[in-house]
């Protein structure tokens, strides 16, 4: 089990994330747009992610928090 | 639960101002969690360039200090030489900044051995200008100045700071690291590490070159510059250490 928290509203959207995720557990969410303009990232099943941090390494921008 | 991903202390919670998905932030991060395991927050003064990562002051929660275009490692040797034993100076410089206008200056910081840290971001353009070739622009590459890609018939060959400073007696370290995914981060920022503790072990000039993104001046998604990245820059830019005196003489 493990927990992932987004800061959302900073979000820039550019989804290296994404890509990183070992199990594509990541989207850009493509019907919501933050305060910045992007369309934030955000987990799909958070059940299956094994807080690995992959995604949250990738960040530029320090948007994941992980928890395990 | 533990965390086990957060954003290290030593960054401040400015959002960074650069573009979606420049690596920028990722160095910028990587930098910070140094501090933060080194416990060196309170006695660290980092110097800003000029360049994209000009506002860098406002992203790290040490002492900052913003230096004229290249002229960062002039800087960093003199704050520290004014008190060598209480601080840890680093310069944060882009490949226009380090390998153009302030060439002399970090070629002679390395001659001299000078005990500072450089991470020296490779993006292989003038970012923060829109664009332009850069001293590190790849034979063949587009820029705003070279349309028809950089024509090393007129324009020359790109540089290879690390290749070239460790023809230098002087550097103790010299690395080049990339970001590009995460296995390489986590190596890059064992080099970042390393380039910390040898000033604090009194070692002397240790720069860890970062061949770094420019998705907006490349004019490519994040993912593909990453991808370009790997297939244009690497080979040109191989990863590796150039130099590490101490230990060289420990297998001696
Ligand atoms: C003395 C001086 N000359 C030129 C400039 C214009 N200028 C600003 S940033 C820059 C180059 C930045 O490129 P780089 O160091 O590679 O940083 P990047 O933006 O790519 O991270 C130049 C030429 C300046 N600010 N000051
Ligand atoms: S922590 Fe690992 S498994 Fe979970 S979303 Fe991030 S990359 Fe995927
Ligand atoms: S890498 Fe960071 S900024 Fe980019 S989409 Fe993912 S969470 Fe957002
Ligand atoms: S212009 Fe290039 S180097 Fe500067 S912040 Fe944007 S992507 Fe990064
Ligand atoms: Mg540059």
């Amino acid at each position: 089990m493990a927990k992932l928290t987004f800061k959302t509203d900073k979000c820039k959207g550019c989804g290296l994330c994404v890509d990183a995720c070992p199990k594509g557990l990541i989207k850009l969410a493509n019907d919501k747009i933050n305060q910045k303009g992007y369309h934030p990232a955000a987990i799909t099943d958070e059940s299956a992610c094994v807080g690995c941090a992959a995604c949250a390494m990738m960040c530029p921008d320090c948007i994941i928090k992980v928890e395990r | 639960m533990a965390v086990v991903f957060d954003k290290p202390h030593a960054l401040t919670d400015v959002p960074m101002h650069y573009c979606p998905g420049c690596t920028h932030g990722i160095v910028h991060r990587l930098v910070a969690e140094v501090i933060d395991e080194l416990g060196i927050e309170g006695k660290t003064i980092g110097i800003a360039p000029v360049g994209c990562s000009v506002f860098a002051y406002n992203y790290f929660n040490c002492d900052m200090i913003e230096a004229a275009h290249g002229r960062a490692p002039a800087v960093a040797t003199g704050v520290k030489r004014s008190d060598p034993e209480n601080h840890v100076v680093f310069t944060y410089q882009g490949d226009g900044d380090l390998a153009s206008i302030g060439m002399a200056e970090t070629v002679h910081a390395a001659a001299r051995n000078e005990n500072i840290t450089i991470i020296f971001i490779n993006n292989a353009i003038y970012g923060m200008t829109g664009g332009q070739m850069a001293p590190t622009s790849l034979p063949g590459q587009v820029t705003q100045t070279s349309p028809y890609g950089r024509d090393t018939k007129h324009c020359g060959f790109p540089i290879k700071v690390c290749e070239m400073l460790s023809e230098l007696e002087g550097p103790e370290y010299l690395e080049r690291v990339t970001v590009s995914n995460v296995k390489n981060i986590v190596k890059a920022k064992k080099a970042i590490k390393k380039a910390f503790q040898n000033q604090i072990d009194g070692k002397g000039f240790s720069l860890v070159e970062v061949v770094s993104t420019c998705p907006t001046n490349w004019g490519m998604t994040p993912q593909n510059a990453l991808k370009w990245l790997e297939e244009n820059m690497l080979p040109y830019y191989p990863l590796g250490v150039y130099k590490d005196r101490s230990a060289k003489e420990e297998t001696k």
